[in-house]
């Protein structure tokens, strides 16, 4: 097999407080192929921004990377200097935050922000950066962006601004952007395009991307595999498609039965009972067991690790003996 | 930002105006200027002569007009004291206030951006906290106690500095500067320090609680997600949102630099307008009192007028033109 692009192992993520430290992703591992899109979904607090975050190397502190390792193209990066982390974003890994309205600098133009990305990682004149950043600014579909090029953040809309964010993520080429909730402080009638523009330019540039979302509808439209994640760990992570038509997780089937389809006309819409537990007491075994309807002994006292089912694979005991039988036939 | 511009202008001459009336009225409230102009052999007839050939007499709106009138012309009256044109003396003396205010103000800009900047980046080091906990004395300690330590310090002590005085000064046209000399740069230094100390704290504790408030926001984190410098991020993306609000404040800081001259001037007894204005005080010498009124309030308004056109030169969204457009 090919190295993926990206490869996490055992992320765990810790906020220390005074009563210990709190860890708010436990144990993550994915890989992600060139050119995929891989959706990550998951409630608020679900450790879905932590876990974007800790790839570029932009975790806030005092939330820090505990232990675990990120591997871009079998390179390790979750532990380089600072100065040579800087060289890897926006060059090799860029970032779409969640709202374009307080994402730029609003003392600066659109062609001092895109000009300024581009010559610090291109080796570009002046007037190449500018043509080059207006190309990029054609791309995600700002018009007449030659002359609007000199225009501030104030005088675009949020979506023009999001698209101007997208522009200046893809800048430098890089090989992924991780764009977390690239949608969520936009207009509904937006929220599309921009989704649109996002894969089309990242598609276009052979990016990766990770889309860190609420939204399934986004998943199901544009992602190639889906990571479903609960209480800071991947609960069921495959591809988009079967998830959709056949979660194997509890979790993942309480989501997809809470989202309102076309087809049917239900009354009520499903709801898993309860909320997702707080970081200083998540119970022991599977964090989900509280609330699980298909809950037995082992899922109180023993974490389940990801199991391969099919495609996917699952956090989940009810698989354990699937794999096993599979194994022993 | 044509209109906004007049309409500022209009205010300060607004302003300008209600000083001169606090100016004027103390020639007519603060005793009779005529009683001190003739000595105790006055007769009646001499007082209504002098009353008459002052316009005393005059109702107080035309004493008024007729006062701003010659205000703007620079007449501002005779000193009592030294019986001299009172702009005449504040000419001789405003430069030696202006060149020490000029590099308390450098220094207090100079220092108070660069070491805010300095313990907002470094937030937790120990020079940090060093740093922010030295500044509460500048904060804290008064003008003129500063003054005194830093003489006896330097002066008493050390013996590097002079103690009081501008040193030798050179004579360009009318101004007499002490930056040519060595004696006249080295006389500088302490009363510029004890002027400028308290505003290079404030600016610095400024700087440093926006600088901290602009390294949260999303913009910088998008700027570190581009991989720019931390160069480019500290002192290109966010130091120059920190400025809006530390402008403000310089502008005005800069005002009362000058205008608290008056306690560096008296402890290093500096040949400025302000100890002109103390030793005024203690003759009663009104002219020169209301000349330096007039002086003081000119110098803020103008500062204030510079502040606010300078908001647009950093802010685009102050611009007229400031219309969102949509897609």
């Amino acid at each position: 097999m090919t190295t993926p692009l990206l490869s996490v192992r055992d992320l765990v993520i810790e906020f220390p407080t005074r009563h210990g430290p709190l860890t708010a992703v436990d144990g993550v591992s994915f890989d992600l192929a060139a050119g995929e899109v891989l959706g990550v979904v998951g409630e608020s607090g679900a450790g879905k921004s932590l876990t974007g975050s800790a790839i570029i190397g932009l975790l806030d502190p005092p939330g820090h990377i505990a232990s675990g390792e990120i591997y871009l193209k079998g390179e390790r990066i979750d532990n380089l200097r600072a100065e040579d982390m800087r060289a890897i974003r926006g060059r090799r890994i860029g970032m779409v935050f969640q709202d374009p309205l307080t994402s730029l600098n609003p003392l600066y133009t659109i062609a001092d922000q895109l000009i300024e990305t581009i010559r610090t990682h291109l080796r570009l004149s002046e007037r190449e950066a500018r043509q080059r950043a207006i190309g990029l600014l054609d791309d995600v579909g700002i018009p007449a962006a030659s002359r609007r090029i000199d225009d501030y953040p104030h005088q675009f809309s949020g979506g023009m601004r999001q698209r101007v964010v997208i522009a200046l993520a893809l800048a430098a080429e890089p090989e992924l952007v991780i764009a977390d909730e690239p949608t969520t402080a936009l207009d509904v009638s937006v929220q599309a395009q921009i989704i649109d523009v996002l894969k089309e330019q990242c598609t276009q540039h052979g990016a990766s991307v990770i889309l860190i979302t609420h939204d399934m509808g986004v998943i199901a439209e544009t992602a190639d595999r889906v990571a479903v994640m609960y209480s800071g760990r991947i609960a069921e992570i495959g591809p988009v498609r079967e998830i959709i038509q056949n979660a194997k997780h509890p979790y993942t089937s309480g989501l997809m039965g809470s989202i309102p389809t076309l087809a049917q006309e239900e009354d009520r819409l499903v709801q898993i009972p309860g909320s997702m537990p707080r970081l200083s007491d998540i119970p022991p075994g599977c964090p989900f067991n509280p609330r699980c309807d298909k809950v037995f002994d082992k899922c109180r006292v023993q974490r389940p690790a990801l199991i391969p089912v099919e495609n996917r694979q699952v956090a989940c005991w009810l698989y354990e003996e699937a794999t096993t039988n599979e194994v022993a036939t | 930002m044509l209109a906004y511009v007049i309409r500022r202008v209009l205010q300060s001459i607004f302003v300008l105006l209600m000083v001169g009336l606090v100016a004027f009225s103390m020639f007519r409230f603060v005793g009779d200027p005529v009683e001190n102009l003739l000595g105790q052999e006055r007769t009646q007839a001499d007082i209504e002569r002098v009353r008459d050939q002052l316009g005393l007499n005059d109702p107080f709106a035309v004493q008024y007009v007729k006062f701003l009138g010659n205000a703007l012309q620079g007449n501002l009256g005779v000193s009592y004291r030294q019986g001299r044109p009172v702009s005449e003396i504040i000419a001789e003396r405003a430069p030696a206030t202006l060149e020490l205010a000029g590099v308390s103000a450098l220094f207090a800009v100079l220092f108070g951006v660069g070491l805010g900047v300095f313990t907002a980046i470094r937030r937790d080091g120990f020079m940090a906290n060093f740093i922010m906990t030295t500044s509460l004395i500048g904060v804290s300690l008064p003008t003129f106690l500063i003054g005194i330590l830093l003489i006896y310090i330097f002066a008493v002590e050390l013996g590097w500095l002079p103690s009081f005085g501008r040193g030798e000064t050179v004579k360009i046209g009318w101004w007499s500067t002490g930056f040519l000399t060595e004696s006249g740069l080295k006389a500088i230094i302490l009363p510029a320090i004890t002027l400028g100390l308290y505003q290079m704290t404030l600016i610095m504790r400024l700087v440093r609680s926006e600088m901290l408030e602009v390294l949260r926001t999303d913009y910088i984190k998008f700027a570190r997600a581009r991989g720019l410098s931390t160069r480019a991020i500290n002192f290109g993306h966010a130091l120059k949102n920190t400025l809006v609000p530390v402008i403000t404040v310089t502008g005005l800081q800069i005002g009362s630099i000058i205008a608290f001259a008056i306690i560096t001037e008296t402890v290093f007894q500096w040949p400025g307008v302000g100890l002109l204005f103390i030793n005024a005080i203690q003759f009663v010498d009104i002219p020169v009192m209301a000349a330096y009124l007039m002086l003081i309030s000119v110098m803020f308004v103008l500062i204030n007028l510079i502040v606010d056109l300078l908001y647009f030169v950093i802010d685009p969204r102050l611009s007229a033109d400031a219309s969102t457009r949509g897609h």
